[in-house]
């Protein structure tokens, strides 16, 4: 009941009763100074979360459902062991599609190590051949012995090797991202409370003189409450603010830097700030009543 | 109204008020005398609550003290007045808002105070000083800012430790025409001083008793100096 008087009377205002608590400069700029450099940091781990999810995502779905068969044969035979791949392969349940790439597709492969001029009738470079599965998927094992058979220059490679780490990777960096929230949200919590029992500490006087008139300690705790939660509430209003200009002013890069490019918020992730001001004002709102009723208890 | 019953008060095995037997009847003018150290201050704070007797009972309003819980020391509070010597305030608050501070923190209507506070203003002599912040008024300036604040609510009771310690005869005997004129409109008041010409001078004009504290017992009571 007092918690709901409290958090009526913090919508509602009181402006006399606010006026019982002194304009303490320093603590009143902590608090906000603190709310809003964490509001600040926590716009960057939102960000910074919210892309590794995406990106996991993405190398998920680009990587999922497809598979490669690298050839590597003599030359004379090269033609006939593609064309006795493909032929499994058209045989093979949960395979979609499968083509050989063109000599142009696998140069242009290369071409990012080796240059424009590549010469690749005079390399032994394997023939590679594309695989989209169905979305049940095709039995890799069977494959790859039914390829050892038939075709011994043959390898399967279906990207698990390598995608799961990179998939774990990005999982464990969104995670990063929601532990550092958390921590943010910790800290701040923590130097609210500081500066609140600073505050309460040097408001002493104030304690003592408004018990002495007959305050109810829910009324006393009630005005520092308000007072920080204000604070924090503006601070890291200006904090996310500033959070998420600096995010949307990040340097566009292309492909090449596709991970730092793509850290920030995408369509409707750009509100995702906005929760951070009221969780930020909630975090001072119990941290502040907390500390002020147990610093009242103190008092007769 | 305050009573108490074999009360006593120490801190751990110290006893600092022994076998307190007291009854604080509604208009009557009390006394309350002994050397510095004696317990009067102490025997105040059981009467508001903010001591607890930690043997015997002292009931407020017909309320087992030790029973209350924080509202209701909160809630009694608000019949009781109090006076310290050395009496605090909001010093970032002018006097007028000092004042009227028991009202705001009841909840009562603001524009019902506005009147009552001007003439309760004018009544303890502080009209030029309302818009003066506590640190800048003098020494009787602040005890009849703070007798203004403990009757602004109108007490029952009110209890003045000392209320005349840091002021001159003539401001005492002010403050003390001003305690027996709120006595004369039905209030029990309590004074704990040390000044027996301050008690001569109100037994002049009221008919107080006298309590006496020696070794943290009440030796003699009457109306007898």
């Amino acid at each position: 009941m007092t918690l709901l008087l409290d958090l009526i009377a913090l919508l509602k205002g009181d402006t006399q009763a606010d006026r019982i608590v002194p304009r303490t400069g320093q603590t009143a700029r902590l608090t906000a100074a603190v709310s809003g450099a964490m509001a600040f940091l926590a716009v960057f781990a939102l960000a910074l979360s919210l892309a590794a999810g995406r990106l996991a995502d993405r190398w998920a779905e680009a990587l999922a459902q497809s598979a490669t068969i690298r050839l590597s044969a003599p030359e004379a035979e090269i033609e006939a062991q593609t064309q006795a791949i493909l032929t499994i392969l058209a045989q093979t349940p949960g395979i979609a599609t499968a083509r050989a790439l063109s000599d142009d597709e696998q140069r242009a492969l290369l071409e990012p190590w080796f240059g424009p001029d590549l010469p690749l009738a005079d390399l032994p470079v394997p023939r590679l051949i594309e695989i989209k599965e169905t979305a049940e998927g095709f039995d890799a094992l069977g494959l790859r012995q039914r390829l050892a058979a038939e075709t011994p220059g043959a390898v399967l490679d279906d990207h698990t090797r390598w995608r799961r780490p990179l998939i774990d990777a990005a999982d464990r960096l969104r995670l990063l991202g929601w532990v550092s929230l958390i921590l943010i949200l910790g800290s701040t919590a923590a130097m609210i409370t500081l500066a609140a029992q600073a505050a309460l500490a040097l408001n002493q006087q104030v304690l003592r003189v408004l018990r002495l008139v007959g305050a109810r300690d829910s009324y006393i705790a009630r005005a520092f409450v308000r007072r920080f939660t204000h604070r924090a509430l503006t601070g890291a209003g200006v904090g996310a603010a500033l959070g998420t200009l600096a995010i949307a002013l990040l340097p566009r890069a292309a492909d090449e830097g596709a991970f730092l490019s793509g850290l920030g918020f995408q369509g409707a992730s750009w509100l995702w700030p906005l929760t951070i001001p009221p969780l930020a004002a909630a975090t001072a709102f119990w941290a502040t009543r907390i500390a002020a009723l147990r610093r009242l208890r103190g008092l007769r | 109204m305050i009573e108490m019953q074999d009360a006593a008060y120490g801190y751990g095995a110290t006893p600092i008020l022994s076998d307190m037997t007291l009854r604080l009847a509604p208009g009557s003018f009390h006394f309350l005398t002994g050397p510095s150290g004696a317990g009067k201050t102490t025997l105040l704070k059981l009467c508001y609550a903010e001591l607890l007797a930690t043997a015997g009972t002292i009931t407020l309003f017909g309320q087992d003290a030790n029973g209350l819980d924080r509202d209701a020391i909160a809630r009694t509070r608000q019949r009781i007045g109090v006076v310290h010597q050395d009496c605090e305030f909001l010093d970032h608050l002018p006097v007028s808002e000092n004042i009227a501070l028991p009202l705001v923190v009841a909840g009562r209507d603001s524009a019902d105070q506005d009147s009552n506070l001007k003439e309760l203003i004018a009544w303890v002599g502080l009209s030029g000083r309302a818009h003066a912040r506590p640190p800048e008024l003098s020494g009787g300036e602040r005890q009849r800012a703070a007798l203004a604040r403990a009757i602004i609510m109108d007490p029952d009771v009110i209890l003045a430790d000392e209320p005349t310690g840091n002021v001159d005869w003539d401001m005492s005997l002010r403050l003390l025409n001003l305690l027996c004129e709120l006595n004369r409109m039905g209030k029990t008041i309590v004074i704990a001083t040390h000044d027996l010409a301050l008690i001569r001078a109100a037994k002049a004009q009221v008919q107080a008793r006298v309590l006496r504290i020696a070794d943290g017992r009440l030796t003699a009571a009457g109306t007898n100096l």
